[in-house]
């Protein structure tokens, strides 16, 4: 059955490689579903904070790693 | 019948040939590590079966989907495709800057080769070591496509056959590589293939979670292109900041 726990980790593995920049993306995702159509913004507004908050944590995980 | 949106056909058909063909590239070097060292019945053998069960999974989950609600497909899948892309996109941003290192399948071939080679070979009927090595990797490899495909269909409301017809083009492609080379194919930029399929589907996941959440978004499906424009900026700057970073840590 070693194949089994192979393909769990790797289904698991998919998704999360670096658990904080896991959690940071699930986090803002969050945040902006339940946060951002109380602030009542307009129009395109809510898409494009959404996507930039993605920005920043792509960068910020990346710079981050690199100074590891 | 499939409900097709054509406007999404062609990005979700690219996502799905450039995602398939790094996942079945990473397959074909091990499966012909098992040809060339235990015989190409138990290579074949194991690979078919696995590819019996993940066409058999990809036509149990696919319609399943469907019939869910498109706006909490497309919240849900949106998320796990966005955590998928930009873990491919991110971990491409650090091969790039050489934080990491690249991916070697010629190293990999080795290795396999090396490992499966301590093993008895079966005088008569099934090589049960190849068999299962062929069909784990097959497995392993292809429930990521599996999970790009269905996902893609699913979330773009009804473009499991697009998205189907990349990754079998992908197939097909690593196949022919595969009879005419006979070793692995480790002249596809495969870092560079990672790099453009982390933008395509962050992309693809950011928009989606949108539209779960009922967001707007201008130009509507084209805003997937701006989507995609912005994800390649930023993990462009994020390849120069990281190679900075790493030259002053010298």
């Amino acid at each position: 059955m070693s194949w089994l726990k192979a393909i769990f980790s790797k289904l698991l593995g998919l998704f999360v490689d670096d658990v904080g920049f896991a959690v940071a993306i699930l986090g803002w995702v969050i945040l902006a579903g339940l946060g951002l159509p109380r602030l009542g913004l307009p129009g395109h507004l809510p898409g494009l904070v959404l996507f930039v908050g993605l920005l920043g944590i792509l960068m910020q995980s990346t710079v981050r790693r690199s100074r590891k | 019948m499939l409900n097709i949106d054509w406007g999404h056909a062609g990005p979700t058909m690219l996502a799905g040939f450039l995602a398939s063909l790094v996942e079945f590239i990473e397959a074909l070097t091990v499966v012909l590590a098992v040809g060339a060292t235990r015989g190409w019945k138990g290579a074949l053998g194991g690979t078919a079966l696995a590819m019996l069960l993940l066409l058999a999974i990809v036509l149990a989950l696919g319609p399943a989907l469907v019939r869910i609600p498109l706006d909490v497909v497309q919240l849900g899948v949106g998320t796990l495709l966005l955590l998928f892309g930009m873990r491919w996109l991110r971990k491409a941003i650090l091969r790039s800057a050489g934080v990491i290192a690249l991916h070697d399948e010629a190293k990999l071939y080795r290795e396999e080769v090396a490992e499966l080679s301590r093993f008895a070979r079966a005088t008569q009927g099934w090589d049960t070591v190849a068999v299962a090595t062929s069909f784990k990797i097959t497995m392993v490899e292809g429930i990521e496509v599996v999970f790009i495909i269905v996902a893609m269909g699913a979330a773009g409301g009804g473009l499991l056959l697009p998205a189907a017809i990349g990754a079998t083009a992908a197939l097909v492609l690593v196949i022919g590589l595969g009879l005419a080379l006979h070793k692995p194919v480790s002249m596809i930029p495969e870092n560079a293939l990672k790099f453009a399929v982390g933008v395509l589907l962050s992309a693809f996941g950011t928009f989606w979670i949108g539209e779960g959440l009922g967001m707007e978004w201008p130009g509507e499906d084209w805003s997937l292109l701006i989507l995609a424009a912005g994800f390649l900026a930023a993990a462009s700057v994020a390849v120069s900041m990281c190679r900075q970073q790493k030259e002053t840590m010298r």
